[in-house]
């Protein structure tokens, strides 16, 4: 039995439980990194490349976090996840396509790094072949692979139901793996706001100031892209000339589109990371949509490594005010 | 119609030829100037890279002078170049200034649209298209030209022995360029050109130094943009080789793709490519300025640039590994022309003493 290490960053919130369980079932141990703290983000800053943006930066604090702890590293090449955009070339950010790579020269006295190549528009086996790769460096034979790979496949079906009713993924990984409970919804919510971005930027707690429990406590009802089903978002690819090339950037842009026509929501929170390429157009691409769409209010934080509780909270307390005030006058 | 285009170094010549040839007004793009990054600037996205706020002032500068149409190249992905259109349009329309974006996008990603753009140029150009593939073919030949004796300046330039003469005699060739108007014409004024700059005053006693420029296209084709740092390093004495011209890049890309050998060479360090704009390629290329006896590298890239960035933080291993300095510039608006002169000055400073040392102990590897 070996450990297996996954940092909690980037994929970690929207593909966490399928690995989990693969892993698992093919009886290996599975080690988080601890969330984000002060130290992983300083050895973040410090292993990375100074130019990175945040979450890559942060992506490399979490691999240190692990690096004395366990076997193997699991840091796929995410590669593509599906075919779509205008080519049907959709792929991930060209960081992600460096990631391992980038890691490994980075970094000193890594342990190995399983760096599998994720390309699902090849087909539809294609998952199934990645599982292949990484269990046979394990040593496993092919039926405890495919056995793995099933199970895998459904506790991940799980999960999406989960998040689909209006989870946030660290709950429903609590209540996948560790028998939690469902936190009860609020009951008469103040404000209902949808807040969209990058899953590391959303549910990474400590990077963005803690927002999501802030909206919490100001009694306000929050939404993201990834409670959404693909159906619905991909819809919106007709309202855009050119659809981004990026897997996660038209996740946000698609369902801050969908928010957008939603009659009960009451405003849009875009969460992007400090120097992040996509995001530069994808922030101004909502903006001006926001406007398009009957001056639906727009609020965009931009986290990056100095970013305090207190500026995200002086922000969203000024735009949450805003709404309040809004609707009070209509 | 009145047409214009994104400036990109000296292609603008050619490309004013294509517009007026087909029938259209042609809006001459200015060359980016400090006011274009200023109006940029204020316009685009905060994170937006350096080649965007250019074009979106330029496009703002060519709007204000009454272009109609702008046409730009499109892309795959995944550098966000390929989007450039998108926002850039979506702004336009916000600034209320009626500009539309044609952007032409791959070939082989979308043929039908390629050549339905083309012929929309074509139709309202009023040409034939017996015609229309000749003004192509002329303009095809015009670019080829320019860049023979862009080429031809930078190897030139640091034998001169009176400061700045391959520059004059570069505009010279160039103007000769922009006159001709056949293909018999564009081969006397490319002749005539070459051999103006063969004539200038030369030094060749002197040993210069080899840099190599690689990077992200626009940066380093838009000597505007990069503080015209091939003529900077010229006269300081060094020979300069660029990774990408634009005939290079329209033939490997769109036509037929033989960038394949440099992602091979490149994926002992990075299993991935392409990954997107010339990141991959920076990393190849590297190792074969290197591989060809260059003493040094300068990796050109605007400031937030993803592929380059990519590039960069797996160069390191690649310069200790071949043993050759790579120094990284990357460019922003508040770039300043003295910044980028101190770093290049101190950059060849250390190449020289290393050849120094090198001459003095064989070929000893020295570690920087």
């Amino acid at each position: 039995m070996s450990k297996i290490g996954i940092p909690r960053s980037l994929a970690y919130f929207i593909y966490f439980p399928f690995w989990k369980t693969f892993f698992e079932e093919l009886n290996q141990e599975v080690i988080v990194s601890s969330p984000t703290t002060r130290d992983i983000l300083d050895d973040g800053v410090r292993e990375a490349v100074n130019d990175a943006c945040i979450p890559i930066k942060l992506y490399h604090g979490h691999v240190a976090d692990l690096a004395s702890k366990v076997d193997y590293i699991f840091c796929p090449r995410l590669v593509s996840v599906r075919k779509h955009g205008d080519f049907g070339t959709e792929t991930f950010c060209p960081k992600f396509l460096g990631l391992p790579d980038m890691v490994r020269l980075a970094m000193d006295n890594l342990p190995p790094i399983i760096d599998v190549r994720v390309d699902l528009k090849q087909g539809k086996d294609e998952l199934l072949n990645v599982c292949s790769q990484v269990g046979e460096l394990l040593g496993k034979s092919e039926a405890e692979i495919k056995k793995a790979y099933q199970r895998a496949l459904l506790v991940q079906k799980r999960f999406k139901k989960l998040l689909s009713q209006n989870m946030m993924p660290e709950e429903a990984i609590e209540i996948l793996f560790a028998n939690g409970e469902r936190k009860p919804l609020l009951i008469q919510p103040d404000l209902q706001i949808a807040v969209v971005g990058y899953p590391y930027a959303i549910y990474d707690d400590y990077i963005n100031g803690r927002i999501l429990s802030l909206l919490e406590k100001e009694n306000v009802r929050v939404y993201t892209q990834d409670m959404l089903s693909d159906k619905m978002m991909n819809r919106q690819a007709r309202n855009l000339p050119k659809s981004m090339f990026w897997y996660f950037s038209n996740r946000a842009v698609y369902g801050a589109l969908h928010f957008m026509q939603q009659k009960n929501i009451d405003g849009i929170i875009h969460i992007t990371a400090f120097a992040c390429g996509p995001d530069s157009i994808v922030d101004r691409l909502l903006e001006i949509e926001a406007r398009r769409h009957g001056q639906i209010p727009y609020l965009a934080i931009a986290v990056d490594e100095h970013t305090g509780d207190a500026g995200v909270r002086t922000r969203v307390e000024a735009f949450l005010d805003m709404l309040r005030f809004r609707r009070d006058k209509s | 119609m009145k047409i214009s285009f994104p400036h990109m170094g000296y292609s603008y010549l050619a490309l004013k030829w294509l517009v007026e040839n087909t029938g259209h007004e042609c809006i001459v793009p200015p060359e980016p100037s400090s006011r274009t990054l200023d109006l940029g600037v204020r316009h685009a996205p905060e994170f937006a890279c350096i080649p965007f706020k250019i074009l979106m002032g330029t496009y703002l500068e060519v709007a204000e002078k009454g272009a109609e149409v702008i046409l730009t190249s499109g892309g795959m992905g995944p550098c966000r170049a390929g989007l450039y259109w998108v926002m850039h349009q979506y702004i336009l329309d916000e600034l209320n200034t009626g500009v539309k974006v044609i952007a032409f996008e791959p070939p082989l990603c979308d043929l039908k649209d390629f050549i339905k753009k083309l012929r929309w140029v074509r139709r309202t150009g009023g040409l034939s298209v017996k015609e229309f593939v000749q003004v192509l073919r002329i303009t095809w030949e015009k670019i080829k030209a320019i860049d023979e004796v862009e080429i031809l300046s930078h190897e030139i330039r640091p034998y001169e022995t009176n400061r700045g003469e391959t520059t004059r005699k570069l505009w010279q060739a160039l103007e000769m360029l922009d006159k001709a108007n056949n293909e018999a014409e564009i081969q006397d004024a490319m002749q005539e050109g070459l051999k103006l700059l063969r004539d200038v005053a030369q030094d060749r006693s002197r040993n210069p130094l080899k840099i190599g420029i690689i990077g992200e296209i626009y940066v380093v084709l838009e000597p505007a943009a990069n503080h015209y740092i091939q003529i900077m390093l010229g006269e300081m004495g060094v020979q300069t080789d660029r990774s990408i011209y634009l005939t290079s890049y329209t033939r490997k890309n769109t036509i037929v793709n033989l960038e394949g050998d440099v992602f091979q060479i490149a994926k002992p360090y990075l299993g991935e490519a392409p990954i997107g704009g010339h990141g991959a390629n920076s990393i190849g290329e590297t190792i074969l300025y290197a591989r060809h006896g260059f003493d040094g590298v300068v990796q050109l890239a605007p400031f937030a640039c993803i592929p380059e960035i990519v590039a960069k933080s797996i160069i390191p291993a690649v310069s200790k590994d071949y043993g050759i300095p790579v120094l990284t510039l990357f460019i922003d608006e508040q770039t300043g022309k003295a910044g980028v002169q101190t770093r290049l000055e101190a950059f060849v400073d250390l190449l020289e003493k290393r050849r120094e040392v090198k001459a003095k102990r064989g070929i000893e590897r020295l570690v920087i």
